[in-house]
């Protein structure tokens, strides 16, 4: 291909792409997501949009506090759910969310290992056993703050091979048999299906992730009001979420 | 060369030209200029930088050895399936790095298709610094393979002719000969290289993961920082930016000979 004719074919291909960023409709929404409501997001929005033929639901699954940094640099969401308290408090306090955020399901953490536990894994101590590849969340997300603080309240110190991006990431990495044990939500052992077990962490070393959801904009209203309406709680209990 | 360029030419490449200045405007005016020097010097910054230079220069160290003969052999021998080499060859450059990450892995990792043989031999690659270099050397090498196989080709081959009938085996042709002369194309593939593996992201941490010290390169640390703090994020990508204009200012005869 002569250099002019990739020419043309780059400023093609970006012409047809321009149409496909602008122009919302009134009808889509967009919802921002923490990573750990990666499985339950896609159920919900599929029970919303039964019976709203002509609707649009777009997700955008990420580390809550990448979310945070995306809506304050303007990025536009209509409604935002995130698994702790403090990244909502503080896109309240900038005057970014439309109403205050409501406190809509709860989870627990669990530790993930292989599939049949092979290295007998019982509870957060034999995390610090030598050999054994561990990874967590990075402290700042919130994952990886409530790892830190089980593990705090456990009086376990662990040296985790990697901090990974986020909850879904180190899922992955036991999925893929790189890690040995990661510290998860209850509900991503639950995602996972096989490919991960899942050993309970002691009541008395958990912690509770109370997760929050806020509208941004008037056209996010109407989703998150689903999701705290019966129907909506009915998803989030099925895929293992604690009520409110 | 034309004086007056048409104007149906000159609006697209000037706002071509915007479209490529103005992200580094914004970085450039965002700065926190009196605290760039502090940002610098904190102790998690000059970590990610130290180990930034080290997998960086390794790679392209790797990338040197593993890519020169590979690209002596594109250049050189005539076999079936050249072409595929070839291509093989150049597809991390345009293979997305997450990607090339999660492929290392399937290769490389614990579970991977070597991953036995290198367990038996007590290696392991995710989680590591080795595992870094590893990520930045699949992303990298084709521009050492690429330079180089250029510079090959565009080598005059009398000089190897003549030192062969002189009686110089193949392989002191080839260290005292094609070696020397193609040091510019060399060092103009390295150059790019390394620049690449500095900003290598994506393959990185997904297949070395993200740890303070031991992977948490410069990318990841701005990645990592910049919810948290962005000063130091922005500190760092214009660590980046100065290092990357330092490589295209030096390689400048090289990529747009007058």
């Amino acid at each position: 291909m002569s250099a002019r004719r990739a020419i043309a074919a780059a400023v093609a291909a970006l012409a047809a792409l321009v149409p496909a960023c602008g122009g919302r409709s009134a009808h889509a929404v967009t919802v921002f997501g923490a990573a750990s409501l990666t499985g339950v997001l896609p159920e919900l929005r599929q029970e919303f949009l039964r019976g709203r033929a002509g609707e649009r639901i777009t997700l955008d699954l990420a580390g809550t506090p990448q979310l945070v940094a995306q809506i304050e640099a303007g990025a536009p969401a209509d409604v935002v759910a995130t698994a702790d308290e403090a990244s909502l408090a503080e896109l309240r306090a900038r005057r970014l969310l439309d109403g205050p955020p409501v406190v809509f399901a709860r989870n627990r953490l669990a530790i993930a290992v292989r599939p049949g536990n092979p290295r007998h894994i019982r509870d957060l101590a034999d995390l610090a056993q030598s050999g054994l590849v561990v990874v967590f969340a990075d402290a700042r997300v919130p994952a990886g703050k409530y790892a830190a603080a089980a593990l705090g309240r456990a009086h376990v110190s662990v040296h985790p091979a990697s901090l990974e991006q986020d909850v879904k990431a180190v899922v992955a990495k036991v999925v893929l048999g790189e890690a040995d044990a990661g510290i998860v939500y209850v509900t991503d052992v639950r995602a996972a299906g096989g490919k991960v077990g899942g050993v309970a962490i002691a009541a008395s070393d958990n912690v509770v992730a109370g997760y929050r959801i806020a509208a941004i904009t008037a056209r996010g209203r109407a989703f998150r009001d689903f999701v705290l309406s019966p129907d909506g709680q009915r998803v989030l209990r099925r895929a293992g979420f604690l009520s409110p | 060369m034309t004086r007056r360029p048409p104007l149906a030419l000159a609006v697209p490449a000037g706002l071509g030209v915007m479209f490529l200045a103005l992200p580094l405007v914004g970085l450039v005016q965002r700065a926190p200029w009196a605290a760039v020097g502090h940002q610098l010097a904190s102790h998690e910054v000059r970590q990610a930088l130290r180990l930034s230079l080290v997998t960086s220069l390794a790679a392209t160290a790797l990338a040197v050895v593993l890519g020169v003969p590979l690209a002596w052999v594109l250049a050189r021998v005539s076999f079936r399936g050249r072409a595929l080499v070839r291509a093989l060859a150049l597809l991390p450059i345009v293979l997305p790095p997450v990607v090339g990450g999660v492929a290392l892995l399937l290769a490389f990792g614990r579970r991977g298709l070597l991953g036995g043989w290198l367990a038996a031999l007590g290696v392991r690659l995710p989680f590591t610094t080795a595992g870094a270099v590893v990520a930045e050397t699949f992303v990298a090498m084709p521009f050492v393979v690429l330079a180089t196989e250029a510079g090959l080709r565009s080598l005059d081959p009398r000089y190897e002719e003549a030192a062969a009938t002189l009686g110089a085996r193949p392989w002191s042709v080839f260290r005292r000969v094609t070696l020397p002369l193609l040091a510019p194309s060399l060092g103009a593939g390295a150059a790019l290289c390394w620049a690449r593996a500095l900003g290598e992201f994506g393959a990185t941490i997904t297949f070395a993961g993200n740890l303070p010290g031991r992977t948490q390169t410069m990318p990841l640390a701005v990645y990592v920082a910049l919810e948290s703090q962005p000063d130091g994020a922005i500190a760092l990508s214009l660590l980046l930016v100065a290092v990357s204009v330092v490589v295209l200012v030096l390689l400048r005869r090289r990529l747009f000979p007058a």
